[in-house]
């Protein structure tokens, strides 16, 4: 018999797969195509203070074995996802994660105070958005701003605070120490990569935005080494994502340092991804005698 | 339970060059297909995302789509040959309204725009009055098809070396200055259909339009393929895979 249960900053998750916010809408989309309980949880649309109408399009371009994005966290604001999401997607068997951006601290720890009184088992701080001019990436990359912020955001928030990390960053680790040292219950990472694609017809970006974030299998290696790096600076858990698509994938992750492991860009091509993924992780611990799947966090032997 | 399925290629030709028109066996798909839904598919190994192409027909258990080559997924999915299994999710998207009530309804498409409009002017039942534009006489495609599911089918080329010469909104403006309309249905590429919201509006004739758009997961979740509409906020930019692809002329601003 083989035991899934993963303990997340006190939250249980009867499997370690979740998705990665800004993949998976409000969970409603998906559910068409696999029940939500089928999921550990699921981080919902990214949020911010007041709604938020998006960049222009085109906001997707295609890379090797990637996209680029550049939506520009298009949401319809916190207090509406309180007021009319939370009560629908609540009634699922599963565990909600609230991702929230904000232009200011004060804007962050009001988003917090609001989704503290709601039923969302966790609340990831996102500073790690490439997409937007003001907040987002620009608290991600500087130690002490984080360090601030997960204190102040701390304050405000009555359920478990994961701080989701940038790649597009010197040292992962140091912001990942600032994090955990401001508070941070969990780390979440990696966001997108900062790319660009240029149309060599018109000479123009393909992307309106000009820039936007990578994400897809092109950027797991990088994912994984960062985990590794992070889960061996700090000692809080870890979601890792960064272009997952299989069982086997997420157990790489898991070696490397992940708790849990999020889904995303792959449900694209694949919106049951959820299902060989399961499939693959079981065989794996099936094939390997693992009974308990969290004796794989972290398990990677370094050269 | 939505899914993905794998659907066998049964009949493949190329009717035009660089013009596919490829025709599928999936019962559940041709049942629910309705005019102006697209499907979502996996073209193979050499692109990552899947791609939305029109529906352009759907009856007894077989689906038909028509797509031009225009990148590596197009031109690894042109090469599936008859017998071939190609991943499919659909169909999807919000089509065209037909309404009852319609009198003299104008069908309108440019380019490989053409494609999605043939189930609807079938399903019109012979009322519609079609007008179909190319950019010269070599890429026209379909004519005799729209032809016996008409009223009355007016093909035009931009260069003039086939049929009406000029754009074909043109035509259809000429036309309106002396018939009746009381709904315009649209797909084509963008300045035509700015030329028809524009001339539809003027007249006050309600007008669907299909919008295309690079798309993501094709189901309304990760919200790349927006279109600017009308309204503010979060409802500023509609979700062309849910919300539309096909939009009354009024939601949408056309704005690039």
């Amino acid at each position: 018999m083989i035991n899934t249960k993963v303990d997340f900053c006190g939250v249980e998750f009867k499997n370690p797969i979740v998705t990665a916010s800004g993949t998976f809408g409000f969970g409603m989309e998906y559910d068409q195509f696999v029940p939500l309980e089928e999921y550990g949880g699921f981080s919902a649309k990214g949020l911010t203070r007041a709604p938020r109408e998006g960049n222009k399009p085109p906001r997707i371009a295609e890379t090797p074995s990637g996209i680029l994005n550049s939506v520009g966290l298009q949401n319809p604001g916190v207090e509406y996802f309180a007021e009319h999401i939370m009560p629908i997607i609540s009634e699922f068997d599963t565990n909600i994660i609230a991702n929230i951006s904000g232009n200011t601290v004060e804007e962050y720890c009001e988003m917090a105070q609001i989704l503290s009184d709601t039923d969302v088992a966790i609340v990831e701080l996102n500073v790690s958005c490439p997409n937007v001019k003001h907040g987002g990436l620009a608290f991600g990359t500087d130690t002490h701003v984080v360090n601030d912020l997960t204190r102040e955001v701390k304050k405000h928030c009555k359920k478990p605070l994961v701080v989701k990390l940038s790649p597009n960053v010197t040292s992962v680790s140091e912001i990942a120490k600032a994090a955990a040292d401001g508070g941070a219950d969990g780390l979440s990472l990696i966001n997108t990569l900062l790319g660009m694609r240029i149309d060599i017809n018109t000479r123009r970006p393909i992307l309106k935005n000009n820039t936007g974030g990578l994400s897809g299998p092109a950027v797991k290696p990088v994912a994984v080494r960062m985990i590794h790096e992070v889960y061996s600076a700090v000692d809080i858990p870890i979601i890792g994502m960064g272009g997952v698509t299989s069982g086997e994938d997420v157990i790489e992750f898991m070696l490397a340092g992940a708790s849990l492991v999020a889904l995303g860009t792959g449900l694209f091509a694949k919106p049951d991804l959820i299902i060989p993924v399961k499939r693959g992780i079981e065989e794996y611990m099936t094939r390997h005698n693992i009974e308990n799947i969290t004796d794989l966090i972290g398990a990677a032997v370094m050269n | 339970m939505k899914h993905t399925e794998l659907c066998k290629l049964i009949s493949r030709s190329e009717p035009i060059p660089g013009i596919f028109d490829f025709t599928i066996e999936s019962e559940n798909i041709a049942k629910e297909a309705q005019c102006g839904q697209f499907l979502h598919i996996n073209c193979g190994e050499s692109t990552f995302l899947r791609r939305p192409i029109s529906i352009c027909d759907a009856y007894d258990g077989k689906v038909r789509f028509i797509f031009e080559v225009k990148g590596a997924g197009t031109r690894e999915l042109s090469k599936k040959q008859t017998g071939d299994m190609i991943d499919v999710m659909g169909p999807l998207g919000h089509g065209f309204e037909i309404k009852d009530n319609v009198k003299n309804p104008v069908v309108i498409g440019g380019g490989i725009g053409v494609f999605p409009l043939y189930k609807l002017a079938k399903e019109l039942h012979g009322r519609a009055d079609v007008f179909l534009g190319f950019r010269s006489k070599d890429r026209v495609v379909m004519e005799s098809e729209f032809e016996s599911v008409s009223n009355m089918v007016i093909t035009g080329t931009d260069d003039g070396s086939y049929g009406y010469s000029g754009y074909i909104a043109s035509a259809m403006e000429q036309y309106l200055n002396f018939h009746d309309c009381t709904m315009i249905y649209s797909c084509g590429p963008m300045p035509m259909l700015k030329a028809v919201k524009k001339i539809a509006e003027e007249r006050g004739i309600p007008c669907q339009i299909s919008l295309e758009q690079r798309m993501g997961c094709g189901i309304g979740a990760c919200l790349v393929c927006s279109c600017e509409t009308v309204n503010g906020g979060a409802d500023k930019y509609a979700k062309v895979c849910t919300n539309g692809p096909v939009f009354y002329s009024e939601e949408v601003t056309l704005n690039d």
